[in-house]
């Protein structure tokens, strides 16, 4: 019977580049200023990274396919470099692939890194991909806004939801986000915004308008693992261990199967099921100290809370309108900002929520650290459409906690 | 048992250009054209096409017909999509008809289909089986012609075999003669014309006329025993004048749809005769001409069996089923007749892999997907292991076809980002009532008009244009299926 990860792997450094419109960095560029953080907080050389994970969404347009670009960039010692990419998850799953790889015993000190250079796409807002020769033949004309928005009609029948509280609700997602990005440094977008800006903003795909959508940004994030021993034999203190890592890809049900009803995300539910058992949370809504959750737009958010099992089913909406996710509520959600604020450069984007979640828990997050101390961090990943997705849901937290 | 048409159908595209929005954006170039500036014409979406249309009015024709008695599909039409791959072919894969068919496209002059349909009799009293013949066109006008305001887009199908016809073919009579009143060559978009008053006295009045009254002279038929004359042309009242010098009475002369629907092309002489035998009693007589290079003449009878032929949308269905169209810009960017800004997006490569395309043409055209026969579960695509969440048992899956299924949309967005021909563009999950869904394009939609709950028909549309290669691909998008939604 397998027992998991948890308190076998702790994060040794960790860095985070600044995100946004980065016009005049490189991808490489991006990657050396998360690194270079990352390896002074871990305070080891380069020659001691012993295996890499790097993530990449959209690699033809920036640095291209394997893991040399990483290997060159950062003069890694020809060590192992593997490239992953899972959709949003990418950089999470670097985070996996690092993290069990010193859990395993197989090496000491691991990298994962992950990197999204959109801005020299041409674009604003993702761009427009091929789908592989045959699901180009019938899958519909579609933008990530659009099959996200496809939640909400659905939620609000099922639930009853009049169309303007819903509204309002995801409205008041996006303001809350902003405040919390407007006190970060690194955040892309760092102006405060009211509930009627987002509710009268141009429309994308109904019902999210341009404030219920992330940004598109540049950015790099970076974790230096390593096991718990090592790190106190380095003189770390206070460290911050890994509880879980759970990861849930979507078989076909969801988009073949009556069974789903278009509301939720069924990989969430599982996946952060799978993570609160291995991380030994049996009451997410009382024991979550803080949530980055995978705000691509307002509404993932909004129905994430419920598939995260700490709003009840239905429950969302009141719990974000009483404020309950607020930097100041039960449960931040996003208190660095989130996607909404950091844009998503998507090989990077779950290796900057476990870079917020290790700050707070270290008393590091500046101005917007959360007063009573974090416990259990949890972080969350959406990649694909919610009708065929990646979702992966890690737990990070005090050690010993 | 006797041959004849076994049924009918039709299409015509929901949306009506208003002639006066197209009069009034090019009367600073044309005044004369506010003459023409009232009524509207008949106006494909930018996923309709010939082959879509065709299929459309096959499907309204065939409704619940068994189609494995069907022999031969063809495709009448002057605008066909595919110079070299069989038109007919794509029509018949959609029908989801056996691969043990004959297709043929027919082309080269307005009169494809009425010299179609008088072959079709013909091959089907030699024992060729049931064939269907389908006509479309949709047949581009340069902007601020006369044609742009005359033309419309459309579809009519007819099932021709052995059987209790609803209307038996009395006479056929052809007359050819290369009269070229318009041409198009073979790499040119839009037709060119002669003189209207030529074309009238030295064509209409003089080829028509003469191949009448022989028709209805081979038949025994007396010209005022005809209670239907379905004319197509645009020219002022053509018809009249060809009825009054061959005798027919004036009240049997049709309506030509132009007011609402305009002239739609080679598909235009079945469209009136469909329309003609919407509202027919056995035992009147129809006189169809088509015209073009020479006159087809056709003398029909209708019979006992058209009062118990099921209703079908029909022609007269498909004028009731219309919006209104008042941006002359959106009909020029259908019509691609204006280098509009379609932005990043449209850059797509739209590439189809041939390989890809022939392994899942059933899939793709003929929208079959699975039933697996352990647990009863409908999919699609079919797939090699079953999606029942407590089945996924091996090669269990046989054919199902889903394109006459009705479905219910579970969600939906109108999209504002992704490359739309005409944004936004609505798609959402249609879940099927006996099982089964797919995430899908929508059309026919109108913004703020879609409610989840809402029932939904399939349709075959173009998908996408490959603009770099020129290849049309289609699939089945969903449509309203209420008749006072669609």
């Amino acid at each position: 019977m397998a027992t998991g990860i948890r308190d076998k792997v702790a994060i040794l450094g960790m860095g985070c580049s600044k995100f946004g419109e980065r016009w005049d960095c490189n991808a490489e560029d991006l990657m050396v200023e998360a690194y270079e953080e990352a390896l002074g907080d871990a305070g080891i050389e380069t020659k001691q990274i012993e295996a890499a994970w790097f993530a990449t969404g959209i690699e033809e347009q920036h640095v291209g396919k394997s893991g040399v670009p990483l290997a060159v960039a950062l003069r890694l010692g020809y060590i192992p470099v593997t490239r992953v990419e899972n959709y949003c998850a990418s950089g999470s799953e670097a985070f996996r692939g690092a993290a069990y790889a010193v859990a395993s015993g197989a090496c000491d000190i691991a990298l994962a890194l992950g990197c999204e250079k959109l801005k020299d796409t041409g674009y604003g807002g993702l761009p427009q991909r091929g789908r592989g020769v045959v699901n180009s033949m019938y899958w519909p004309n579609l933008s990530a806004p659009g099959v996200f928005a496809q939640l909400g009609a659905a939620y609000r029948a099922k639930h009853g939801v009049d169309a303007g509280d819903f509204k309002r609700a995801l409205a008041h997602i996006s303001v809350k986000s902003h405040d919390n990005g407007s006190r970060n440094p690194k955040a892309h977008l760092r102006n405060k915004i009211t509930e009627d800006t987002v509710m009268n903003a141009p429309m994308v795909a109904e019902p999210l308008g341009l404030f219920d959508c992330c940004g598109v940004s540049d950015g790099a994030a970076c974790a230096i693992v390593t096991t718990p021993e090592i790190a106190r034999s380095l003189g770390k203190h206070d460290l911050v261990t890994i509880k879980a890592l759970q990861l849930s890809v979507s078989n076909g049900t969801e988009a073949q199967h009556n069974s789903w009803d278009s509301t939720y995300f069924a990989t969430t539910r599982i996946a952060s099921k799978r993570a609160y058992a291995e991380a030994g949370i049996t009451n997410p809504r009382e024991q979550i100290s803080l949530v980055e959750v995978h705000d691509c737009f307002s509404v993932t958010e909004f129905v994430t809370m419920e598939d995260l099992h700490i709003s009840p089913e239905g429950g969302a909406l009141r719990d974000v309108m009483d404020g309950f996710f607020d930097a100041d509520g039960k449960v931040p959600c996003q208190i660095d900002g989130g996607l909404k604020c950091f844009g998503h450069p998507i090989g990077a984007s779950g290796l900057r929520m476990i870079y917020e979640m290790y700050l707070q828990m270290q008393g590091r997050a500046g101005e917007r650290q959360r007063k009573t101390q974090p416990v259990f961090g949890v972080t969350h990943n959406l990649g694909g459409f919610p009708h065929q997705n990646v979702c992966s849901v890690v737990v990070v937290g005090l050690d010993g906690a | 048992m006797s041959i004849g048409i076994l049924a009918y159908g039709a299409h015509v595209p929901r949306l009506r250009l208003q002639r006066r929005a197209a009069a009034e954006a090019n009367a600073w170039f044309n005044p004369g054209l506010k003459a023409q500036g009232k009524g509207e014409r008949s106006m494909a979406g930018w996923d309709e096409d010939p082959i879509t249309m065709a299929v459309e009015a096959a499907r309204d024709c065939l409704a619940d017909l068994p189609r494995e008695a069907i022999q031969a599909v063809h495709l009448a039409s002057t605008t066909l999509p595919f110079a070299d791959r069989s038109n007919s072919a794509v029509v018949a894969t959609a029908l989801n008809l056996p691969q043990a068919i004959r297709t043929l496209d027919l082309s080269g002059s307005r009169r494809a289909a009425t010299s179609g349909l008088i072959a079709a009799v013909q091959a089907v009293a030699g024992g060729a089986g049931q064939t269907l013949l389908a006509a479309a066109d949709k047949r581009k006008a340069k902007a601020g012609s006369p044609q742009e305001m005359h033309y419309g887009d459309g579809a009519a199908a007819l099932l021709i075999g052995e059987g209790q016809p609803i209307a038996r073919l009395i006479v056929a009579h052809t007359e050819t003669v290369d009269f070229v009143d318009q041409f198009r060559a073979f790499d040119r978009a839009f037709d060119y014309g002669w003189e209207e008053r030529w074309i009238r006295e030295e064509g209409y009045l003089k080829i028509v006329p003469p191949a009448v009254k022989a028709a209805l002279g081979k038949a025994g038929v007396a010209a005022d025993g005809v209670s239907h004359f379905c004319m197509p042309g645009t020219l002022p009242r053509i018809a009249a004048l060809v009825a009054q010098k061959c005798g027919l009475p004036e009240a049997a002369v049709r309506d030509n749809l132009a007011g609402v629907c305009g002239d739609t092309g080679a598909a235009h002489a079945i469209v009136m005769l469909v329309h003609a035998l919407e509202r027919a009693k056995a035992g009147e007589r129809i006189v169809v001409a088509g015209f073009g290079q020479g006159c087809d003449v056709l003398v029909l009878e209708v019979t006992e069996a058209i009062a118990t032929l099921p209703p079908r949308r029909g022609v007269t269905g498909s004028l009731a089923r219309r919006r209104e169209e008042t941006s002359y810009a959106k009909f020029l960017a259908f019509n691609d007749l204006i280098p509009l800004d379609r932005g990043m997006r449209a850059e797509l490569d739209k590439a189809t892999a041939m390989t890809a395309l022939y392994r899942n043409n059933e899939m793709v055209h003929g929208l079959v997907g699975g039933r697996c026969t352990e647990c009863g579960t409908l999919q699609f695509p079919k797939s090699k292991i079953c999606v029942g969440p407590n089945c996924h048992k091996f090669h269990t899956q046989v054919d199902h076809p889903f394109a006459e299924m009705v479905g219910n949309v579970m969600s939906y967005t109108a999209d504002m980002l992704t490359y739309s021909p005409e944004p936004p563009q609505h798609f959402g999950m249609v879940q099927f009532r006996d099982g089964g869904r797919m995430m899908m394009d929508f059309t026919d939609v109108d913004v703020g008009k879609v409610e989840v709950g809402m029932p939904m028909r399939m349709v075959f549309r173009i998908k996408d244009q490959d603009q770099q290669r020129g290849f049309t691909r289609y699939f089945w998008k969903a449509a309203p299926a209420g008749a006072a939604q669609s």
